[in-house]
């Protein structure tokens, strides 16, 4: 449980600090290479909590599809490259001011609701049981979840071409 | 060899694959894959057919089955069911693809999508071979759609033209119709037999009495509407003659061996559910029987008023399937699987002999034929030796299995479908040598010169022609090999079908009727005699219209569906005339009364000031209000983050 | 291991991701702000579903991950279309909607 805990601060912390720089650094290649750590965090995240399968799906969609795609995206929009002191607006301080205190609901909601309740004992979901919940229980949603898919494909793709 | 039969629809599904890949850089722009996979096919089949022959009797059926995966307990493979029927599908259908193959290479020389029909063709034939091989309703759903699915690609062919696309549409709309019946019929049987899709499970349980008989009912007519539509029984035959805009190959490969003979294959896979559900060995009357007769006698009188020859063959193949079926129907099973043997032979025969007609003379119209027996010897030939075959005439091969279904008729118990057989049979000789007589006889009526056909679409004929004449011996008296082949097993259930013993006297009178039909036509046609007959009978007059318009089917059909659309829209219609219109014009001039006196008091006064005061406070508002809305995304976004914070801290503070 | 640490921690997560959202001019930026957010809710949905010792968290955060790939591709083609038309990202130039 020790270790279990040591790694969760060392990623919380880590988690927790690139997510600060994602929304605060000034430049935009950089900002994806942050998203890419905290992505990889949760990830770390997942395999603690024994879910294996989510945790390689994370890797291999979110940080290997999904950052490449915002990272083509910074590419041809052709934001610069380097520094670029103008990636704020003007709303920072409202901004800040409307996160802590949302953060601030969530927090005390959440120490209100589920203070003192430990992760308990938990079995470790093999791939195979994912599996037979989605094409079971779950089928439907994962069929419409199939047809988002198709749709977003085709939204896409009729936004972005040119005719 | 037994044991890998599944290799047999494999080899032609790849032969798809790598025609739509490669076939366009080949030398022969694919179709020489097609006719090697196809020859290995049928090289396969020959030696799974000499395996089944070559076992001890009792031969027993081999059965593979491996599970592709397990939901809920319910096992979903796929495996092959090997027994004779599997085996005389597999020869039949390789066999006839392969010659269709050979021939299409003839016919579609320099077609603009001539790789894409071969890859076609080839899916066709391995879909085709999948519901053969198949041992489960599952496995042999998705051949039977593959199946379905490649007839509208084939159909379509030529779909530049309205009429080609028009009719592929309708074919499968109209086979799908049946399927929906087919897919609910599997359902109910998985259900009924325990949580199973396997075809001899089906058929034990059916027979012992497992399955009660009122479920087995349903599930056999539900099973029957699949049928229905895929081998144009009455009344979903419609399709099948407009399926004839295909290219005539095409034609010649639904119509003998694949496609629809899928639906009497069906039958007679589970034979065991239509027997008990039908009760067919009470006699009488039943379902599949009737449907099968009257599918009989109306497509072969259809057949008499067509001009085009492919849609005579074609209204002879929904004959001959009503045939085929009406046999299943009055128990004779081995007639039935005999038939579809034979016919296969001598259809596929006459198509193809068509479509050397039709290449020599580019036109579908008899009309536009006559006196071809000078020009295409080798058509004339074949197509009269398919002719008197498909007539029925000894020794040919439909002579054979005619009989053994009117004989099953006649000694089953069931009067009615043999009176409906022979008079089948007169039919289809007078229709045949109608056929004969406006293609071979007389003088040349079309355009240009006929000439014979290239080998490559000779040679199939050639060689067809030997089966359509040898065919029927397999199983003549004194002979009778293909009953011991072809015979239906279940596992644990004692052989319930009754083998009857050649009836001479039977087979002289359907001989007779056969000739009775050609004398007739002959003397209408050839001689002349009775011209003008249905010009001078109105009855005869009426008939004709009748059947020109295809017993008005298609019309009714539309009907149908506009039957349902316009009384409701009708009845919308008059409700809102009469009812809802005079409600508001009733309320109207009360409406108006009223609003008189109470313009003057209250409009005027209270209201315009309420209304005015409103509208100043409203702009007022509004040009407060307006700074709010900055068209910046994030500062609403701002708002809502900050609403949603409050009103949670709200729901949870106060509750 | 508490419950809280994992919520909290993707409390935490969501409310940067909100920041992100409010307070970027780059739209790239505000998506990526976005994915931030729907990874703190999948890292809850993951927590509960260990808490629960169920599988089903994991099916929904399975599904977060489609629907959150379905939302990056429509994101993107949309802000391509509007650099394409304006050749700028600055949400804030986009106001036409203003009052």
């Amino acid at each position: 449980m020790v270790a279990q805990n040591i790694v969760f601060g060392i990623l919380a912390f880590v988690m927790v600090a690139a997510a600060f720089r994602l929304v605060t650094t000034q430049n935009v290649v950089r900002a994806a290479l942050f998203l890419a750590i905290v992505l990889a965090g949760a990830a770390g995240l997942y395999i603690l909590l024994a879910a294996e399968f989510v945790a390689w799906v994370q890797v291999l969609v979110y940080i290997g599809a999904v950052v490449v795609l915002l990272l083509f995206g910074v590419m041809l929009t052709r934001a610069p490259i380097g520094r670029d002191a103008d990636l704020d607006n003007d709303q920072r301080l409202l901004g800040a001011l409307v996160a802590l205190f949302l953060l601030g609901a969530m927090g005390a909601v959440l120490l209100d609701a589920f203070g003192g309740q430990k992760v308990g004992t938990f079995a470790i979901r093999r791939s195979g049981e994912v599996g037979d919940s989605i094409f079971g229980d779950f089928l439907v949603p994962f069929e419409l979840a199939s047809i988002l898919l198709l749709s977003a494909l085709v939204g896409a793709v009729a936004l972005a071409r040119r005719d | 060899m037994l044991d890998n039969a599944w290799l047999i629809p494999l080899i032609p599904a790849v032969s798809f694959f790598i025609i739509l890949l490669f076939g366009k850089r080949l030398p022969k722009k694919g179709a020489e894959v097609g006719i090697a996979a196809l020859l290995a096919s049928f090289a396969l089949s020959v030696l799974v057919a000499l395996d089944w022959i070559g076992e001890h009797v009792p031969r027993h059926a081999v059965h593979k089955h491996t599970t592709w995966f397990e939901l809920g307990g319910i096992d979903f493979g796929a495996g092959i069911h090997v027994d004779g029927l599997t085996v005389m599908m597999l020869v039949v259908v390789t066999f006839i693809s392969l010659l269709v193959h050979v021939y299409s290479t003839g016919y579609l020389h320099g077609d603009r999508r001539y790789t894409y029909f071969f890859a076609a063709l080839s899916l066709f034939t391995a879909a085709m071979l999948l519901l053969v091989v198949s041992d489960n309703t599952l496995q042999l759903l998705i051949g039977w759609e593959l199946v379905g699915l490649c007839s509208f690609m084939l159909i379509g062919h030529w779909w530049e033209e309205g009429v080609n696309s028009g009719a592929a549409i309708k074919a499968f709309i109209t086979t799908r119709t049946g399927d929906v019946g087919l897919m609910t019929g599997i359902i109910l049987l998985f259900f009924a037999a325990g949580r199973s899709f396997d075809i001899q499970h089906l058929n034990h349980e059916a027979l012992t009495g497992a399955i009660g008989h009122g479920t087995l009912l349903v599930g056999a007519s539900l099973l029957f509407l699949g049928v229905m539509g895929k081998s144009a029984q009455f009344p979903l035959h419609v399709w099948l003659p407009d399926a004839m805009a295909g290219p005539t190959p095409v034609s010649a490969l639904i119509h003998a061996a694949t496609m629809v003979v899928a639906g009497v294959y069906l039958i007679a896979r589970l034979y065991g559910v239509f027997f008990a559900g039908f009760s067919i060995e009470a006699g009488g009357v039943n379902l599949v029987a009737i449907i099968g007769a009257i599918t009989v006698i109306i497509a072969a009188l259809l057949a008499f008023v067509q001009d085009d020859v492919k849609k005579v063959l074609a209204y002879s193949t929904v004959s001959q399937l009503g045939y085929m079926v009406m046999a299943l129907g009055v128990g004779a099973w081995t007639a039935a699987v005999f038939h579809l043997f034979t016919h296969a032979f001598f259809k596929a025969l006459l198509f193809l002999g068509s479509g050397s007609l039709i290449h020599a003379v580019h036109s579908n119209n008899m009309s536009e034929m006559g006196g071809l027996r000078k020009f295409m010897p080798t058509t004339f030939w074949t197509f009269m030796v398919g002719s008197v075959a498909l007539a029925g005439i000894f020794p040919l091969a439909g002579f054979w299995s005619k009989d053994e279904i009117l004989l099953g008729a006649a000694e089953n118990g069931f009067p009615l479908m043999l009176v409906v057989g022979l008079a089948g049979a007169f039919m289809t000789a007078a229709y045949m040598t109608r056929a004969c007589y406006l293609i071979f006889a007389g003088e040349y009526r079309g355009h240009g010169h006929p000439h014979e056909s290239p080998p490559s679409m000779a040679w199939p004929l050639r060689i067809l022609a030997v089966p359509a004449v040898l065919a029927g011996l397999l199983n003549a008296p004194g002979i009778l090999l293909f009953n011991g082949w072809v015979e239906f097993e279940v596992e644990g259930v004692e052989h319930f079908l009754h083998h009857h013993d050649f009836n001479p006297g039977l087979a002289a009178a359907s001989l007779a009727i056969a000739v009775l039909g050609i004398a007739a036509a002959s003397a209408y046609y050839f001689r002349g005699a009775l011209n003008g007959l249905s010009d001078r009978l109105p009855f005869l007059k009426v008939g004709h219209r009748v059947l020109v318009h295809k017993y008005y089917l298609d019309d009714l059909f539309l009907a149908i569906v506009r039957g349902i659309q316009y009384p409701i829209a009708r009845a919308a219609y008059w409700v809102n005339q009469n009812i809802l219109d005079g409600v508001v014009n009733g309320v109207g001039k009360g409406a108006q009364r009223t609003a008189n006196v109470v313009y003057d008091v209250i409009d005027q006064r209270v209201i315009d000031g309420a209304v005015n005061g409103a509208g100043l406070s409203a702009e007022e508002g509004g040009s407060i209000l307006r700074h709010l809305q900055t068209g910046r995304v994030q500062q609403y976004a701002a708002l809502l983050f900050g609403a949603v914070a409050v009103l949670a801290i709200g729901l949870v503070a106060f509750t | 291991m508490y419950l809280n640490q994992f919520l909290l921690l993707a409390a935490v997560l969501f409310c940067l991701g909100v920041y992100g959202v409010l307070a970027r001019r780059n739209a790239v930026l505000v998506l990526m702000s976005i994915e931030l957010m729907l990874n703190a809710v999948n890292i809850n949905l993951i927590a509960f579903g260990a808490f629960r010792d169920n599988v089903i968290g994991q099916v929904f955060s399975l599904f977060v991950i489609t629907i959150a790939a379905a939302e990056v591709g429509v994101g993107l083609a949309i802000v391509l279309l509007i650099f394409r038309n304006r050749a700028d990202i600055d949400l804030d130039e986009l106001d036409l909607m203003k009052g």
